[in-house]
C-alpha cells in the first residue's frame, strides 16, 4: 500500500532532525492556523498563490530563498560547531547524521536559496526595468516557482520522513549508486532536482522571451539596463546548461530504479561521464548564479554614485563573454582524474580567461566610482564589500585553475573557502543589495538602514573571520566533508572558523530584525514618490509598489539610463505630453502551477517511497491540470481606463505634492 | 600535512608554482583593492572637495588598459599553467637516486592496501617508502572513488573502479609523514588516513624482507574475507603478498567491487545506512 513506507522511516533515534523538523512542523502549522482563523486565506488564494503577477512571483522566490536560507544557515551552525569540538572525538554528529547535513547545504544553498534569490529579483525587477507589463509566459511562471517550491519541500520533508542524500551536494557515483547508497536519501535529492530543475528551466524560458520579445518603445538592446542584460545571460545558460542536469540526474535515476549502468561499477558503467556531465552543467550554474549579481551590482554602484555605469558597452561584452567561456571549462572540477597535461593545461588556461571579462566588471566598476557622489547606504555597502571580497576570491580561484597548484589544494578546505567566497562574496551579497535596493520598490517602504547597516558589518567580518581559517587549514591539508579529524594543526582553524560562523549567524539575526523592525514601523519608512534612492532605471518611474498594470502608459526611453533623463527634462521644465488612457489587458490569475506543484509533490514522494499507484493518481493530475489549463475560455481581463487613470492620476499628485512641499521649504 | 613544508620534489615545485601564481595576482589585485577602497572613500558624498563628473561613462584609453591588464596577467599565468601542467603531469616519472620502487595503492571502503609486487609485501594504512627513490604509483579503487593525497609530498590523484591512474612521486627527508584520502567516500572517511614511514634505503630493504617472512599470506580470498568488506582496521595489518597479479585482479574487475552496506531486516532497510561497521 505504501511502499517502503513505514513509521521506521521517521527517525525516532535521532534527536536533532528531529526536533528541528518538529519546530519547523508546528510553526508551519501555526502559520496556518493563524491564516485560517483570522481569514487571510482567500486574500492569500487570490492574491499571491494564484497570482501570475510576475511582482507577485518574484516576492515569493525571494520570500522561499530566505526561509532555505535559515535552513541552510542551520546547517552550516551545525557543521562547523561539529568540527569545532571533533578533535579526535566523533562531536555530536555522527557520519551518517553529518554525511547528510552537508548533502543538504550544499543543495539547498545552491537550488533553493542562490537560485531562487536571482530568479526573483529577475522575476519582480526586469518588466518593471524594461517598461513593460508582464513577463513573456505568466502562468508559466507561476508553475516555475511552485515547481522549485515542490523541491524545496521535498528536502525538508527527507528531514523527519526517511533521510536525505549522504554523497555531497553532487552525488559522485558509484557512491550515489545502490549498491553503496542503498537508501532513500540519494532519490530525496534525485526526484527534488529532478521537480525544481524543470522550475527553473521553466523560469530561464520565460526570461529569456520576455528580454528578447517583450520590451518597451525605444527599449534597444543597447538601452537596457545592466540588469537586463545579465540577467539575458543568465536566463540563457539555464536554457543551455538545466537541460544537461536534468538529463544526467534521469540516468542516475534509471541506473537507481531500472537497474541501468550508466555510471555504475559493473557492467561497462563509468563514473567519469557523471563528473564530465554534472560540471558541464555545473560550472555554467556558479555563473548562472553570479551573473545576476553583477548585474545588481551595476545598478546599485550606479544608482548611488549618481553616474552612468561606465563602459556600458564594455560590460555588455564582457557579460556575453562570460556566458559563452563557462561552457567551456568544467574539467577544471577535476584536474586530478589524470588527464593528460594538455587536457588539464588547455582547460586551467580557459578557466583563467574566464577571468578577464570578470576584472573588466570590477574596473568598470571602480571607475563608476570615480568622479561620482557616493551614498553609502546599504545596498553600496554591500557592494563595495562585495569589490573587495570578490576579487580575493577571483585570486584563489585562478590559483586553483593552475593545474600544479590545483594537485595540492583539490579537495581541500582552500577550495571550500574559495568557492564560498565567491558564493557569498559574489551572489549572496549582490542578493542582499538588491533585496535592500528593490524592497521599497516592492513593498512602498524602505528597509531600515542602521539595522541593515549593522547586519552588513556582522556579515563581512564574519565572513572572513570563517573562511580565511578554513583557507589556512586548506593549505595544512585538510580535506573537505571530514566529520572529525586528528590532526592538532586543523584545530585552532577550526574553531576560530566556528567563531566566524557565530558572527555570521548574528549578521543574520540582524537581518531578520530589520525586517521584522522595518514592518513595524513602516508608515515612518514609507517612500510617496515612488523613487526612494535617486535612481536611474525605469522600475523607478512607477509607484511603488507598483499596480498591477506596472504602468499606466507605457514608457517610451530615447536613452539609457532612462529614467534619469526624464527626470533631467523634467527638472528642466520640459512640457510633459499629454496622457491618454487606454484600457489594459491583464492575464488572469490561475490555480495552475499551484495545482500542478501538488501533484508534482505527490508524485515525487510517492516515487522516493514506491508508492506506485500514488504515482500514477499523481501524474494524471499534474496532466488533467495541464489539459484544463490548455482548454481555458479567456485568460486576460480588461482594466477599464478610468480605472487606470483614476490609478495613474493618485500617483502623479502623490509625487506633485511631495515635489511642491519639497520646493516650499 | 603542511603543504607549505614539502618534503619532495614533486610538492616543492608545486609549492613554488602556488607562490609564484599568488604573488603575480597579488601585483594588480592589491592596488586595485586599494583604489576601490580609496576612491570609495575619497567620492564619498559629503567631501566637498572631489570632483562630481554626472556623465562621465567613457573613456577609451582606460578601457583600453582595463581590458589589458586582467589579459596581460593571465598570459603570464598561462604559461605558468601550460609548463607547470607537462612538467608536473603525475603520470611523467620523476628521477631518483635509488632504483624505482613500485607500488600499487588500493583505495577500499574504509582503508588503503599498499601492495609491493616487487617485495612480495602488502600493507594496510601504512606506506613504507625508500628516501631518494623514485616512486612509481598505480591507483585503483576496489568501491567507491577516493583520492590519493600525502600532502607534503605532493599531488592528489583519483582512485577509481575498474580503471588504473599513475602517480609518481619522491620523498627527500627521512621521517613520518601523513596521508589521507582528498575525496569523500562515505561513512568512514575521515579514518582512510594512512602514515608515510620514509626511511633510508637499507632499512627499507631490511623492512621488506623482514615483513614478507612474517606477514600474514595475502592472496583473492584473505583479500575478499578480510579487506574488501566495509570496515575501518584498528591495526596496520602487514601481508606477504602470495598473489602477484592481485592488484591486476582487482582493477580489471576479476574480483568484484566491494559491496555496500549490508542491511540488516526489513526495519534497518527504512533508513539505517552503514552505521553499525564503524
Amino acid at each position: 500500500m505504501f511502499g517502503k513506507l513505514t513509521l521506521d522511516a521517521i527517525p525516532l533515534s535521532q534527536p536533532i532532525p528531529l526536533i528541528a523538523g518538529g519546530v519547523v512542523l508546528v510553526a508551519i502549522l501555526a502559520v496556518l492556523a493563524w491564516v485560517v482563523i483570522a481569514g487571510h486565506l482567500p486574500y492569500l488564494w487570490k492574491e499571491w498563490i494564484t497570482s501570475v503577477d510576475h511582482k507577485r512571483i518574484g516576492v515569493m522566490y525571494t520570500l522561499l530563498a530566505m526561509v532555505m536560507l535559515l535552513r541552510g544557515g542551520s546547517d552550516a551552525i551545525l557543521m562547523r560547531g561539529q568540527l569545532a569540538i571533533a578533535y579526535q572525538s566523533q562531536g555530536f554528529l555522527p557520519p551518517e547524521h553529518y554525511n547528510q547535513i552537508f548533502s543538504a547545504h550544499g543543495t539547498i544553498m545552491i537550488f533553493f536559496v542562490a537560485m531562487p534569490f536571482v530568479i526573483g529579483l529577475m522575476n519582480f525587477v526586469v518588466p518593471l526595468q524594461l517598461g513593460v507589463r508582464d513577463v513573456a509566459f505568466p502562468t508559466l511562471n507561476s508553475v516555475g516557482f511552485w515547481l522549485t517550491a515542490t523541491g524545496a519541500l521535498l528536502v525538508n520533508i527527507s528531514l523527519v520522513v526517511g533521510e536525505f542524500a549522504r554523497t555531497g551536494w553532487l552525488p559522485y557515483p558509484p557512491l550515489s549508486e545502490l549498491t553503496y547508497s542503498p537508501t532513500v536519501g540519494v532519490d530525496y535529492y534525485l526526484w527534488s532536482l529532478e521537480i525544481s530543475g524543470v522550475g527553473t528551466l521553466v523560469a530561464g524560458i520565460n526570461l529569456v522571451t520576455t528580454v528578447l520579445k517583450i520590451r518597451t518603445k525605444g527599449m534597444n538592446y543597447l538601452r537596457m539596463p545592466m540588469f537586463c542584460w545579465t540577467t539575458l545571460a543568465s536566463n540563457l545558460l539555464i536554457i543551455t546548461a538545466f537541460p544537461i542536469l536534468t538529463a544526467t540526474l534521469a540516468m542516475l535515476i534509471l541506473d537507481r530504479y531500472l537497474g541501468f549502468h550508466f555510471f555504475t561499477n559493473e557492467a561497462g558503467g563509468n563514473l567519469m561521464m557523471f563528473m564530465n556531465l554534472i560540471w558541464a552543467w555545473g560550472h555554467p550554474e556558479v555563473y548562472i548564479l553570479v551573473l545576476p549579481a553583477f548585474g545588481i551590482f551595476s545598478e546599485v554602484v550606479s544608482t548611488f554614485s549618481g553616474k552612468p555605469l561606465f563602459g556600458y558597452r564594455s560590460m555588455v561584452l564582457a557579460t556575453m563573454a562570460i556566458c559563452v567561456i563557462s561552457f567551456m571549462v568544467w574539467l577544471h572540477h577535476f584536474f586530478t582524474m589524470g588527464a593528460g597535461p594538455n587536457v588539464n593545461a588547455i582547460f586551467g588556461i580557459a578557466s583563467m580567461i574566464i577571468a578577464v571579462p570578470t576584472g573588466v566588471k570590477i574596473y568598470n566598476w571602480l571607475f563608476t566610482m570615480y568622479g561620482g557622489r557616493i551614498r553609502f547606504t546599504t545596498p553600496m555597502l554591500w557592494a563595495v564589500g562585495f569589490m573587495v571580497t570578490f576579487i580575493l576570491g577571483g585570486l584563489t580561484g585562478v590559483l586553483v585553475a593552475v593545474p600544479p597548484a590545483d594537485f595540492l589544494l583539490h579537495n581541500s578546505l582552500f577550495l571550500v573557502a574559495h568557492f564560498h567566497n565567491v558564493i557569498i562574496g559574489g551572489v549572496l551579497f549582490g542578493v542582499f543589495a538588491g533585496y535592500i535596493y528593490w524592497f521599497p520598490k516592492a513593498f512602498g517602504f524602505r528597509l531600515h538602514e542602521g539595522l541593515g547597516k549593522i547586519a552588513f558589518w556582522f556579515n563581512f567580518i564574519g565572513f572572513y573571520v570563517t573562511f580565511v581559517p578554513l583557507y589556512a587549514a586548506g593549505m595544512l591539508g585538510m580535506t573537505r566533508r571530514m566529520q572529525h579529524y586528528d590532526i592538532y594543526e586543523w584545530r585552532s582553524w577550526m574553531i576560530a572558523a566556528g567563531v566566524g560562523t557565530a558572527l555570521l549567524s548574528i549578521g543574520v539575526l540582524f537581518q531578520v530584525a530589520q525586517l521584522v523592525v522595518s514592518i513595524l514601523r513602516r508608515d515612518e519608512l514609507r517612500d510617496y514618490t515612488g523613487d526612494p534612492w535617486d535612481a536611474r532605471s525605469l522600475e523607478w518611474s512607477t509607484a511603488s509598489p507598483p499596480p498591477v498594470f506596472n504602468f499606466a502608459v507605457m514608457p517610451e526611453v530615447k536613452t539609457e539610463d532612462a529614467y534619469w533623463e526624464m527626470k533631467a527634462k523634467a527638472a528642466h521644465g520640459e512640457p510633459q505630453p499629454e496622457i491618454h488612457y487606454q484600457p489594459i489587458e491583464m492575464p488572469r490569475n490561475s490555480p495552475t502551477g499551484f495545482v500542478c506543484a501538488f501533484f508534482a509533490t505527490i508524485t515525487g514522494f510517492s516515487l522516493i517511497w514506491h508508492i506506485w499507484w500514488l504515482v500514477i493518481a499523481g501524474v494524471i493530475g499534474a496532466f488533467v491540470t495541464f489539459v484544463v489549463f490548455a482548454w481555458r475560455d479567456s485568460d486576460e481581463y480588461e482594466i477599464p481606463a478610468a480605472e487606470v487613470e483614476r490609478v495613474d492620476r493618485e500617483n502623479i499628485a502623490e509625487r506633485r505634492s511631495l515635489v511642491t512641499a519639497a520646493g516650499s521649504v | 600535512m603542511n603543504i607549505l613544508d614539502p618534503q619532495g620534489p614533486i610538492a616543492a615545485a608545486e609549492k613554488t608554482i602556488l607562490i609564484d601564481s599568488i604573488g603575480i595576482m597579488l601585483a594588480i589585485v592589491v592596488p586595485t583593492i586599494v583604489a576601490i577602497l580609496a576612491f570609495a572613500f575619497w567620492f564619498r558624498h559629503s567631501n566637498s572637495r572631489a570632483q562630481y563628473l554626472p556623465n562621465w561613462a567613457y573613456s577609451g584609453r582606460l578601457e583600453l588598459v582595463v581590458w589589458s591588464i586582467p589579459t596581460l596577467t593571465i598570459i603570464l599565468l598561462g604559461g605558468v599553467a601550460w609548463i607547470g601542467s607537462h612538467e608536473l603531469d603525475p603520470a611523467r616519472p620523476v628521477e631518483g637516486t635509488g632504483p624505482p620502487i613500485t607500488v600499487q595503492v588500493v583505495s577500499l571502503d574504509w582503508k588503503w592496501l599498499f601492495i609491493y609486487p616487487d617485495q612480495r609485501v602488502a600493507t594496510v594504512n601504512s606506506l613504507t617508502v625508500p628516501v631518494g627513490s623514485p616512486l612509481n604509483l598505480r591507483l585503483t579503487s576496489a568501491s567507491v572513488m577516493n583520492a590519493f593525497f600525502i600532502p607534503q609530498l605532493g599531488t592528489i590523484l583519483y582512485t577509481m573502479n575498474g580503471m588504473v591512474t599513475r602517480l609518481h612521486l619522491r620523498a627527500d627527508e627521512v621521517g613520518d609523514l601523513q596521508g589521507l584520502s582528498a575525496h569523500f567516500s562515505g561513512d568512514g572517511f575521515p579514518e582512510m588516513l594512512f602514515d608515510v614511514h620514509v626511511v633510508s634505503q637499507p632499512a627499507f630493504g631490511d623492512w621488506a624482507s623482514n615483513a614478507a617472512r612474517t606477514g600474514r599470506p595475502l592472496n583473492a580470498d584473505t583479500y575478499k574475507s578480510e579487506l574488501l568488506k566495509q570496515s575501518v582496521p584498528k591495526d596496520k595489518t602487514v601481508y606477504h603478498l602470495e598473489d602477484p597479479e592481485l592488484f591486476q585482479s582487482i582493477a580489471s574487475q576479476r574480483i568484484p567491487p566491494g559491496p555496500g552496506p549490508q542491511l540488516q531486516g526489513p526495519k534497518e532497510a527504512a533508513n539505517t545506512g552503514a552505521s553499525d561497521v564503524r
